[in-house]
């Protein structure tokens, strides 16, 4: 992923990517237009759906969480130029870590420590997941893409057998555990504002946004302030440059790896700890499989997946306001916008940029030159 | 200044004899990529049956006027003329088809097909390959014959030495009708003997009215064997001479732009105390080949050792080896008085920690990681150093500071820490790769092909600096694949072939003739 050399950063990293993203609302208008709805209403029932109706914003920011931890998880490494494609059963993994330690503890230990204990839990168990096709990777040169993928695999399967069979509550048809005590968990947004007096309509968000904030910064500064992030920099860029250097191939894609899983994991403390209070069948919901789009397009930095993740939270909230309203506009319409986004700023990112340049050289060529 | 410049030139071109049988001219080639200027109103007239030689620095836009020529690029104004026609190159195709052939500085051969196949390939003489291929090697003979181009029909390419695969370059242009040809710097891969050869090649195609372009870096060989040189600077062709007028010296003012000197200044030293023993090392690579065959050699404190060779005979994984990227095999390498034995732990790492500096002989692969800013690339190795970070974090005002003086002393160009080193002109790059070694103060230096795609104004720099580092007592191990290099810079010289070492010499009575027997192994000394 070279950027161009030609065109300034602010071209590039600003404008280039609005000018995909309008593109993919203008093709997706085209198909909302051909099954005979009105694409400027159905843009404006999305909008109104993700930020204006009551708690509308705080499923918005509810979803862009779950984006930023998949997106970081995918980004981090993409900068070790691995490409991780087992976000989703990572933090599949993540929520048994949650869902083992509550089910385990919150009897026995009040329930802000095990709530402490799960968020590691979450972490260390997505690691495992990642580790493991890390290690694959690092040692006996299994490449990343397949073993994550069977990974997802491996990962459904296992939960399905753990709900069905094991930790399933008994006496139920659903395969869920059961609830976790009350004082497990992280609290939602509204009730804390409550306690500070402020009235905000109920919505699923809750403090693991927060801990998405934090873990942006603590990623920025990972990658690009501390000694290791410069090393999987370097080792992303040129492995023979890092080798050179003296850096550890293996061991750091094992530690990247694990890092990486970890982060995944984190979505199981949104869904799990702040909303479900259980482990259930498919909570990840795809999730990691949409961070990939989400760091592709936030260009693996923190500020561009926050961005980019709000994105994708509104585009998940909006659309299912946009199912409500037209009866001809289904679920599945609110994918394929999502798909076409992917494609206009994923895989056509630098469809625009040969024009852009044109454009730019003629206006401002000479003056570079000069 | 650049209006001088061009004046300079436009005077010098029409201060040659007009001719009118030009087998090719340019007039007023402009091409540009983005707001780089690439060529700038060039204009270039080759007469028929002459070589014709090409100099200039890294970017001064030789291979862009030569691909153009070549139909690979299409030039944004300007006309090619012909043998005085004006013709529109826009494709290597339509090129070919004009008479116009190339042989690139990286062959273009198929490694698993025969030297007839290869030669055959774009002028297979018949639909079926039987029938064309009798055609071909018919005519391909009397190629061979007529220009004493020397090569075994039926070699596999890969088995073939490089001098041969030239050879097969060459005879594949005049198979498909080559009037003009191009040599891209065609005596990087050979060795002094195999360069001669190419040569006489090259002068009985010019007897037989073949026009050549020969682009080259290499002074003495414009001066040997070309008739006319012009030399381009900054996409600009700056002059135009006729060979027997002009010297080296002038060439390299006009290159650079500036007055340079070629000639080294050695330090004579005392040379120190054994500071690297290597004892028998033999290495083989993933493949089995037994690349290293029992090498033993020691280097001393203030002294430059030179590795001479041509290119793939093993160099390179001694300097793998020696530098802790390869595992040690067999062996025994000593450093400052430390034992590496085989297979102990050996790596980048350490072999920095016992003092000993590496500038590898790929800078682009090795040592810069090209995207990142300068002043990243200045710590690349010794980023765990304290002086750079504290604890898990790097220190970067410190990292910048540090920059500023590397860049500084050691005249990077520009001066700046954010700019992305693969920004920057080789040259640059590698005076910025030396710097840094050199700032962590090693007491041995290994360095690989320093002036590889290196221009003039930088070689002298870095000739400079590994002088300075030498009087400092350093010991320097030298690899290159430049004889003129390893003879002006070494103390002694050794001569690796086919992996093991054929000869030990002291520079001051090496000739250039002895080093490249040794180098192509016919002489062991």
């Amino acid at each position: 992923m070279s950027d161009s050399n030609i065109i300034p950063k602010w071209l590039s990293v600003g404008v280039i990517p609005l000018m995909n993203l309008f593109l993919a609302f203008c093709v997706s208008g085209l198909f909302i237009f051909f099954i005979g709805e009105n694409p400027f209403r159905a843009i404006f029932v999305m909008i109104k759906g993700a930020f204006y109706y009551p708690g509308a914003i705080g499923y918005t920011l509810y979803y862009t969480t779950n984006f930023i931890f998949t997106g970081l998880a995918v980004a981090l490494a993409f900068h070790a130029r691995l490409f991780n494609i087992g976000g989703e059963g990572q933090a599949y993994v993540g929520g048994l870590g949650v869902g083992l330690v509550c089910l385990i503890f919150d009897q026995h230990v009040v329930g802000f420590l095990v709530t402490i204990l799960a968020i590691l839990g979450s972490v260390i168990f997505g690691a495992i997941w990642g580790i493991i096709p890390g290690y694959l990777q690092a040692k006996r040169g299994s490449h990343i893409v397949i073993t994550t993928i069977m990974f997802n695999f491996i990962a459904a399967a296992l939960m399905v057998y753990l709900l069905v069979n094991i930790i399933i509550e008994p006496g139920q048809m659903s395969p869920e555990t059961r609830d976790f005590a009350s004082g497990v968990g992280l609290v939602q947004i509204h009730i804390l504002a409550k306690y500070l007096g402020l009235e905000m309509a109920m919505s699923p968000l809750n403090l693991s946004f927060i801990v998405a904030l934090t873990v942006s910064v603590g990623f920025w500064f990972l990658v690009w302030r501390t000694k290791f992030g410069y090393e999987v920099r370097s080792l992303g860029h040129s492995e023979t440059a890092a080798i050179y250097a003296g850096i550890k191939v293996s061991s750091t894609i094992i530690i990247v790896m694990a890092i990486s899983g970890g982060l995944a994991g984190l979505v199981a403390i949104n869904e799990l700890l702040g909303v479900h209070n259980k482990l259930l069948l498919g909570f990840t919901a795809g999730y990691g499989f949409t961070g990939i789009a989400v760091a592709l397009m936030g260009r693996n930095h923190p500020v561009g997946i926050f961005l980019a993740s709000l994105l994708f939270g509104a585009l998940y909230q909006g659309g299912t306001e946009l199912d409500f309203e037209f009866s001809s506009i289904t679920r599945e319409m609110v994918l394929l916008i999502q798909g076409l986004i992917i494609l206009f700023s994923g895989a056509l990112a630098y469809m625009l940029n040969p024009l852009v340049e044109r454009i730019y050289i003629k206006y401002y060529g000479n003056y570079n030159n000069a | 200044m650049k209006n001088t410049e061009n004046r300079g030139g436009n005077e010098a071109i029409a201060s040659l004899p007009p001719s009118t049988e030009s087998a090719i001219e340019l007039k007023n080639i402009t091409k540009r990529f983005g707001h780089v200027v690439a060529n700038s109103d060039v204009n270039l007239k080759v007469r028929t049956g002459t070589i014709h030689g090409i100099v200039g620095e890294n970017g001064a836009g030789k291979s862009t006027l030569m691909n153009i020529l070549f139909g690979l690029y299409k030039p944004d104004s300007g006309m090619i003329f012909l043998n005085g026609q004006a013709v529109d190159v826009n494709s290597p195709e339509k090129s070919i088809a004009l008479g116009i052939g190339m042989v690139h500085q990286h062959f273009m051969l198929v490694p698993t097909f025969t030297v007839l196949e290869n030669a055959m390939l774009g002028n297979e003489g018949s639909m079926l390959l039987r029938s064309g291929e009798e055609v071909v090697l018919d005519r391909l003979k009397g190629l061979s014959n007529n220009y004493g181009l020397d090569v075994d029909f039926e070699a596999i390419i890969s088995d073939t030495p490089v001098g041969m695969q030239q050879r097969v370059e060459i005879l594949k242009a005049l198979n498909r009708g080559a009037k003009i040809l191009i040599l891209d710097e065609p005596t990087g891969v050979l060795t002094p003997q195999e360069t001669i050869g190419l040569f006489d090649i090259l002068r009985s195609l010019r007897e037989q009215g073949v026009t050549i372009i020969l682009i080259t870096h290499k002074l003495k060989e414009i001066m040997s064997i070309t008739d006319t040189v012009s030399v381009m600077r900054g996409g600009k062709v700056v002059a135009d001479f006729s060979t027997e007028k002009t010297s080296p010296e002038e060439l390299a003012e006009n290159m650079v732009g500036r007055k340079v000197l070629l000639s080294i200044k050695k330090p004579t030293l005392k040379v120190g105390k054994s500071v690297l023993e290597v004892k028998n090392v033999s290495h083989e690579s993933k493949d089995g080949v037994l690349v290293l065959k029992n090498i033993s050699f020691d280097l001393k404190e203030g002294e430059i050792l030179g590795i001479a060779g041509v290119a793939g005979n093993g160099q390179s994984e001694l300097l793998d080896i020696l530098s802790g990227i390869e595992t040690l095999q067999r062996g025994q390498i000593t450093v400052n008085d430390k034992t590496i034995l085989p297979f102990q732990d050996w790596n980048s790492k350490k072999a920095r920690e016992f003092g000993v500096a590496h500038v590898p002989e790929d800078r682009h692969k090795r040592g810069l990681v090209l995207p990142f800013h300068n002043y990243e690339n200045s710590i690349l190795g010794y980023h765990r150093n304290e002086d750079y970070s504290s604890g898990f974090l790097m220190d970067k005002r410190k990292i910048l500071n540090f920059v500023d003086e590397l860049v500084e002393n050691f005249d990077v160009r520009p001066r700046s820490s954010s700019i992305s080193s693969g920004k920057l002109s080789g040259g640059n790059q590698q005076k910025l790769v030396l710097a840094r070694e050199i700032e962590s103060n090693p007491n041995i230096l290994l360095v690989g092909q320093p002036t590889r795609g290196v221009d003039i104004g930088a070689i002298e720099r870095i000739y400079e600096d590994l002088m300075k580092l030498k009087s400092k007592g350093t010991a320097i191990l030298l690899v290159s694949v430049e004889l003129d290099e390893i003879m002006s810079l070494s103390d002694r010289i050794v001569v690796m072939n086919q992996g093991t070492i054929v000869g030990e010499t002291n520079s001051s009575n090496a000739t250039e003739l002895d080093l490249g027997k040794m180098m192509s192994g016919l002489e062991q000394v």
